[in-house]
């Protein structure tokens, strides 16, 4: 993006707005995405509210919107934090240029041991009884036990062993979905303990109150993070950006902090939910009484886990050594780093928060269900993917990963409210996958663009050839033509 | 006497609402790549605009968590009532809870949901299971049987079993036949169907003289493996009406198929979830009654009886527009009501 052709007398090249305030292009297209989603399905639904009477006036379709109502970011929110959890662990496997296929099937399992943990191991045959407080706490060291010791044994395998990582996790992909339907004896087990379901979502919030507490400290946190990051560039000499930009960038950090807690707390718990609540406590609730949720608790446990693996993947040895290895394994290997024992570290980790998923996604369900986390190793290799881990290895980003599972969900979700059909969201889903790839790929090498351009063209070309009169998918289908016949003499020249 | 005049009112006052405001109803589909849910889906859709009703869908793709999604985002499109395949009983129950939370009446479409604040809208899956059993018995008094069930997660494999279980049981306890092997069908997948039953042919030495199992497309599986071993033409049972079923009944590889006309069950679910969109109460829609449930719950139920069609009674599919004379008659001469 650096602008080269700066008029002369000019000193040094001039710097773009974005370069300016410091803002990672990665980083901006991804929220550039997940805008461009949230704003076309809300014009989308709101179309399809309206009716007959939707008329011409886009302010009306934003305004009768379904897709960013505080119900539906709310959902939104619950669905995305278990493949999230995973993603940012995908991203150390990704960049040490490994893939863990195994992490849907392993989920099952951690499920599977959390859910007999609380229904039979320990309220039965260990007589704590049910409803126990130890309950939750133990099923859930139990899953992470579980699966901590499988993504070793994984990572052994491929570390010391010697066997690609596709390898053994596409036979974990086949062994532990089944061993787990052993554990539990081929049934769901449920109801699960009620501490426990509180990791799930809706059955645990921490209401109006803590929630703009967390939001008062978020935003604190945020200040204190670009300040004191500012005060160790100039420390060290470093050229730090302009104050106007530090305090722009801080404004940007706390206003979207404000604005999420701000739409989560305007999602009232339902009237027949509050009454029972009130019943269940033996009192009648009084008239026009509203509360609501406020954060869920699963949404605090991905922030903490992407806090923590973002502070592991920057500022400690093991991520320094993780990123090391991924761009270049035999160079890393020769300076000193045990690449073996590494892998077994990455794929424990992983194993670790695969485990802490399965706690969410079983609290969510309420019950473990026996075709938990099916497919769910592909949507967290595509969160990571469409996060920009490269799978060449080498590059990956914690952030990245989680906002790449917030754009599928939103995807996927927005996609469901305007009612495309199942097959057709899959083709889409898999589509934007790739370009999410391309582009990536292209804004890195920029003289790539006419290429990108003209496979895009061809997709709207394609997509029109179907939606739309057939000379309209010949015009932009001809300009593809034209586009990519340029580029390729431009190559040749 | 007092409750029904209630229950009158409420059911005017409901009705007269749902003329003035348009009524929508969403549909979570558990898996709609089978090709039975198509045709459901047609007969509810017939319902809805009958009633002048929108519908609204959601395909689950067979994983719990993505229906429990799909209710969410049902529900926050602001539906008046939601018709639900559950694709696990038991893990539906969040979904439920949203529902309830939000005023919203369910309807536990052909699969049970362990909620006492579930319609449920099926065919009676006991009897199903008593006609797959006479049908076979009929053919087989005696001899080696084999069971093969649905899945485990779908209560309907056990109501089926059940039913089966009643009419042989006197041949079981006379000792004139055998249950030599018994399975359930994960998925209620082909493939896994005819894995089983050619397991349980070499476990037994190929000694099978009929096999009861639960639908169409586990017996086509179950036809595919006694082929195989040069057994079919023996009794093999099956449910759903399946073209290729149907086909089989014709050709003399499978005993009967018990036909649930979906387009009946489809017509009712869509009627009563305009109903209960409109304040009607559950109890007092018509040929309503209270249904005990395995998990020990009472729920609200229509039960629609079902049709076996054997050999004797083909013409009953094709009068009924379900299967073209053509597909039923595939290699077929001289059964009625094939040329």
């Amino acid at each position: 993006m650096s602008n080269t052709d700066a008029m002369a007398g000019q000193a040094g090249p001039k710097k773009s707005l974005g370069e300016t305030l410091g803002l990672d292009p990665r980083l901006m297209g991804m929220v550039m995405a997940l805008v461009l989603i949230a704003v076309a399905f809300q014009i989308w639904t709101g179309i399809r509210a309206m009716g007959a009477s939707a008329g011409w006036n886009p302010l009306t379709w934003l305004i009768n919107g379904r897709f960013l109502i505080p119900q539906n970011t709310y959902n939104l929110v619950v669905q995305t934090v278990s493949v999230a959890i995973m993603a940012t662990g995908m991203v150390f496997v990704i960049v040490t240029r490994h893939i863990d296929l195994a992490v849907g099937s392993l989920l099952a399992l951690c499920s599977g041991v959390m859910a007999m943990a609380q229904t039979v191991w320990l309220p039965h045959t260990l007589g704590l009884g049910l409803g126990h407080w130890a309950i939750a706490p133990m099923a859930v060291l139990m899953g992470m036990g579980t699966g901590v010791v499988i993504g070793s044994l994984h990572g052994w395998l491929i570390g010391y062993q010697g066997i690609p990582s596709f390898i053994v996790t596409l036979g974990g992909l086949l062994i532990w979905s089944r061993v787990a339907y052993f554990v539990v004896g081929g049934f769901t087990i449920g109801p699960l303990d009620g501490t426990f379901n509180m990791l799930g979502g809706t059955a645990g919030t921490i209401g109006v109150t803590a929630s703009w507490i967390v939001a008062v400290l978020g935003c604190a946190a945020a200040i204190w993070a670009i300040w004191s990051g500012r005060r160790t560039k100039a420390a060290h000499g470093f050229a730090v950006k302009p104050l106007w930009a530090e305090a722009v960038m801080t404004a940007i950090a706390c206003a979207l902090i404000i604005g999420l807690v701000a739409q989560l707390n305007a999602f009232d718990i339902p009237q027949n939910r509050l009454a029972r609540m009130f019943q269940a406590r033996g009192e009648v609730m009084p008239q026009g009484y509203t509360q609501a949720f406020g954060l869920p608790i699963s949404l605090l446990l991905l922030l903490a886990v992407t806090l923590v693996m973002t502070l592991v993947a920057t500022r400690t040895r093991f991520g320094r050594y993780v990123y090391a290895t991924g761009g270049n394994p035999d160079a890393a290997s020769l300076s000193g780093i045990d690449t073996k024992f590494l892998t077994v570290k990455v794929f424990a980790l992983m194993g670790l928060l695969t485990a802490i998923s399965a706690a969410v996604a079983q609290a969510r369900l309420t019950n473990h269900s026996l075709d938990i986390g099916q497919l769910d190793e592909l949507r967290v290799i595509a969160a990571a993917v469409i996060g920009g881990t490269a799978l060449a290895g080498g590059y990956g980003t914690i952030y990245g990963a989680v906002l790449g599972a917030l754009i599928m969900q939103a995807l996927q979700s927005g996609m469901g409210m305007v009612g495309l059909d199942a097959p057709l969201q899959n083709i889409i889903v898999g589509a934007v996958l790739i370009n999410a790839v391309l582009i990536d790929i292209t804004s890195r090498a920029p003289h790539r663009w006419p290429a990108t351009l003209a496979i895009m063209l061809a997709q709207v070309a394609l997509v029109f050839y179907f939606t739309a009169p057939w000379w309209l998918a010949g015009i932009v289908g001809a300009l593809a033509v034209a586009i990519a016949l340029r580029s390729q003499r431009r190559k040749g020249a | 006497m007092r409750k029904a005049i209630l229950a009158a009112v409420v059911a005017t006052a409901g009705f007269a609402t749902s003329a003035i405001a348009q009524v929508t109803v969403g549909v979570s589909w558990s898996n709609f790549q089978e090709e039975r849910w198509r045709t459901d889906e047609a007969a509810i859709v017939g319902a809805l605009t009958a009633a002048g009703a929108t519908y609204l869908s959601a395909d689950a793709q067979a994983s719990s968590a993505k229906q429990l999604a799909d209710i969410e985002s049902l529900i926050a499109q602001g539906v008046d009532a939601l018709i639900v395949l559950a694709q696990d009983s038991q893990a539906i129950s969040p979904a439920m809870q949203a529902a309830a939370d939000a005023g919203i009446p369910v309807i536990a479409y052909d699969r049970l949901i362990e909620d006492p604040n579930a319609f449920y809208i099926t065919f009676d899956n006991v009897e199903v299971g008593r006609m797959q059993a006479r049908a076979v018995l009929e053919a087989a008094p005696s001899g080696n049987y084999v069971m093969i069930k649905g899945s485990n997660t779908d209560p309907n494999a056990d109501f089926l079993r059940g039913g089966q279980q009643e009419v042989i049981q006197a041949a079981i306890d006379s000792g004139a036949i055998t249950i030599v092997g018994e399975t359930y069908t994960d998925g209620w997948l082909p493939a896994n169907a005819q894995r089983s039953m050619e397991q349980i042919l070499v476990a037994n030495n190929n000694d099978v003289d009929a096999v009861i199992s639960s639908n169409d497309g586990m017996a086509g599986g179950v036809v595919a493996a006694l082929a195989a071993v040069g057994l079919d033409g023996i009794p093999v049972s099956g449910q759903d009406g399946d073209h290729a079923a149907l086909n089989r009944v014709a050709l003399g590889t499978q005993i009967v198929s018990v036909w649930k006309d979906s387009r009946v069950l489809g017509r009712v679910a869509g009627e009563v979830a305009v109903a209960l969109a409109g304040g009607t109460a559950p109890d007092a829609i018509e040929g309503s009654a209270p249904f005990q449930t395995p998990g020990g719950n009472t729920v609200n139920s229509i039960l629609v009886a079902p049709v076996p069609v054997t050999r004797a009674n083909l013409s009953v599919v094709v009068d009924a527009g379900w299967i073209p004379l053509d597909v039923l008659c595939q290699g077929v001469t001289g059964v009625a009501p094939c040329p």
